[in-house]
């Protein structure tokens, strides 16, 4: 092991181990992980070349694809900091993330070009965009920074080796965006020590192997999704790439013909999974490990999930990016616990805490605090937020992370989890900050106010829905109201169902009390 | 109305197109980022409420449902199919 670890050398040992074996296939491309390795370092060169320097922030913005996995590789060893963006992203707010980390670079696919024609003249600090994919790029685009397709800034770097290691392990490896109770999204700091640790954990409490064939549906902007990468380099594993869930009987075709044998989803995939009535069981007879992330599974899925994983053994799991994972239950003890999220992950140490910061003991209901080399380094550039979530721990100087989550922990130390202290929503895995809608809606012209909230859903966990007061003497339609959510968030963002109310309740204070909204 | 016609209607109602002309018969309903996988369970939804079709578990691939076109062509052939069914 190299004396300054660094997350990349998953990627380098192992293609030094197994130059040959695959290490990706999508969409009928496949990437050795010699491929892998020799591409990340051109990428790596050329970004050098054109002006990006250690801790600069490098922004991936594509679809599940091998480019996207050559990216995120190359920026790591070109000393740079990335950041994955949900591909769902749209312009205001790509922009918005992108003057948030004052991103160096932006590579974009060409798909989502016109996301990026939208934000990037908006960005001043981006001074190189790169287009991933195959399709050439149209002349009015040469007005963007130093542009540049992929290939060419691959094309005459040198393959064989990245540029020179700058960082330390305690320097910042990624920046990943979650929403925040403020409205704006805020991104998680995490070093590559951060990042060792967690996939180190995770890959050793699934017991994931070489031999393993791994799929990756969920995207590599989503935490979990970009881990199924990260581990996979580091077993040597073979990761099968898909877009997403959309058209489930092709996602399913593949998991058959790529013989896969782990299986990583969340709950809204396995609810869609669920629906699916003709699933044979015989085709997923080579899966067997089953991994849920972002919520619990619903005891009737995890039902579904034995009967249509025959051979698997299913891992409910929790975490948050702030920390990426805290818990998972052993899967020996499913039957036994299915609504616990189970016991902390190797390398973690977790209690709650009242509100006056002081331990509790079991069956009592408190906030999450995970102390561990997992916990982010802070938000990017919020102190203030910072502070909230991180804070003394035990050791002088360190400091753990106040998750703000409620949980209980039983008498044999198995986690369940209760609720959020603040309003975020959780739709189909991913958070939803209620006052981010809020903001799209109140720019509606005619409305007043706004008040947005979760309400259960099967499928989503919870569906996003809209209270809007309008001005007096104001016609707004509902579509109106989604229309401008859709153009502005992304889609798990955009209310399902909106109701236009006289007025909202309020406190004493005057400030709207969503707990009497259902 | 054609079939066409009526699934552009209702996916320009339903979702965020930037430019309602762009949108084609060939646009690739989810590369284009106008739909999303919540999104094509609201279409095979609509299509199945609206031509009354079943649309199998089997037959959810970008073949059968990734443009207007080939969703306009798998609702013809599952029309056909039906008619059959009843014919004979």
């Amino acid at each position: 092991m190299n004396a300054v670890p660094q997350l990349h050398d998953f990627l380098i040992e192992t293609a030094q181990k197994k130059p040959s074996a695959e290490a990706l296939t999508c969409q009928g491309k496949r990437l050795t992980y010699g491929e892998l390795e020799a591409r990340s370092n051109a990428l790596a060169n050329g970004l050098l070349r054109r002006g990006v320097q250690r801790g600069d922030r490098v922004m991936v913005f594509a679809e599940n694809s091998p480019e996207a996995a050559i990216a995120f590789w190359g920026v790591l060893k070109a000393n740079a900091v990335v950041s994955m963006v949900n591909p769902l992203t749209r312009g205001d707010k790509l922009a918005f993330l992108l003057n948030d980390c004052r991103a160096t670079a932006l590579i974009a696919a060409r798909g989502l070009w016109r996301v990026v024609l939208e934000a990037v003249p908006r960005a001043p600090s981006v001074k190189l965009v790169v287009a991933a994919g195959d399709d050439p790029l149209p002349m009015s685009d040469t007005e963007l920074p130093g542009l540049v397709t992929l290939p060419d800034l691959e094309a005459g770097e040198t393959r064989t080796s990245a540029p020179p290691r700058k960082n330390l392990d305690i320097d910042l490896a990624s920046l990943i965006y979650t929403s925040g109770s403020t409205g704006e999204p805020k991104a998680v700091m995490l070093t590559h020590r951060n990042m060792l640790t967690a996939a180190t954990s995770i890959s050793t409490y699934l017991e994931l192997e070489g031999r393993d064939v791994i799929l990756g549906v969920l995207p590599l902007a989503f935490d979990y999704g970009l881990y199924q990468l990260i581990m996979a380099t580091k077993v040597g594993a073979r990761l099968v790439l898909e877009r997403d869930f959309a058209f489930p009987a092709q996602v399913i075709a593949r998991v058959i013909e790529e013989k896969v044998t782990v299986f990583p989803g969340v709950p809204t995939l396995f609810a869609r999974m669920a629906e699916m009535k003709s699933l044979d069981p015989q085709a997923f007879a080579l899966v067997r490990a089953v991994t849920n992330t972002a919520a619990a599974l619903h005891v009737k899925h995890i039902e579904h999930l034995k009967a249509t994983f025959p051979k698997a053994r299913i891992y409910s799991m929790y975490g948050l990016t702030e920390c990426k994972r805290c818990t998972y239950l052993p899967p020996q003890d499913l039957d036994k616990k299915p609504t616990s999220v189970g016991i902390a992950i190797p390398n973690t140490e977790l209690w709650l805490v009242d509100e006056n910061d002081k331990r509790l003991g079991p069956n009592q209901v408190g906030q999450l605090v995970i102390r561990g080399a997992t916990v982010m380094r802070g938000y990017w550039e919020r102190p203030e937020e910072t502070r909230k979530k991180l804070k003394a721990g035990p050791l002088p100087g360190e400091v753990v992370l106040y998750t703000g989550d409620l949980c209980r922990l039983d008498e044999d130390g198995y986690l369940t989890f209760v609720g959020r202290m603040d309003d975020i929503i959780k739709c189909r895995g991913e958070k939803v900050a209620p006052k981010e809608v809020e903001n799209v809606i109140v720019d509606v012209p005619g409305v007043k106010e706004a008040a947005v909230i979760g309400v259960p859903d099967e499928v989503l966990g919870q569906a996003v829905k809209a209270y809007v007061v309008l001005e007096q003497g104001a016609t707004v339609q509902e579509r109106e109201v989604i229309k401008a959510c859709q153009r502005r968030l992304e889609s798990f963002m955009v209310p399902r169902t909106v109701v236009f109310v006289p007025e909202l309740p309020t406190t004493d204070t005057g400030k709207i009390k969503k707990s009497g909204l259902t | 109305m054609d079939v066409q016609h009526r699934l552009k209607r209702f996916i320009v109602e339903n979702f965020y197109v930037s430019e309602a002309d762009a949108l084609s018969g060939d646009t690739h309903l989810i590369t284009s980022g106008i739909v999303d996988s919540t999104g094509m369970l609201e279409i095979i939804g609509f299509i199945e409420r609206e031509f009354g079709i079943q649309v199998d578990d089997g037959e959810t691939t970008p073949e059968n449902l990734s443009s207007i076109d080939r969703i306009a062509a798998f609702v013809d052939k599952k029309s056909v199919g039906r008619a059959a069914a009843r014919a004979s």
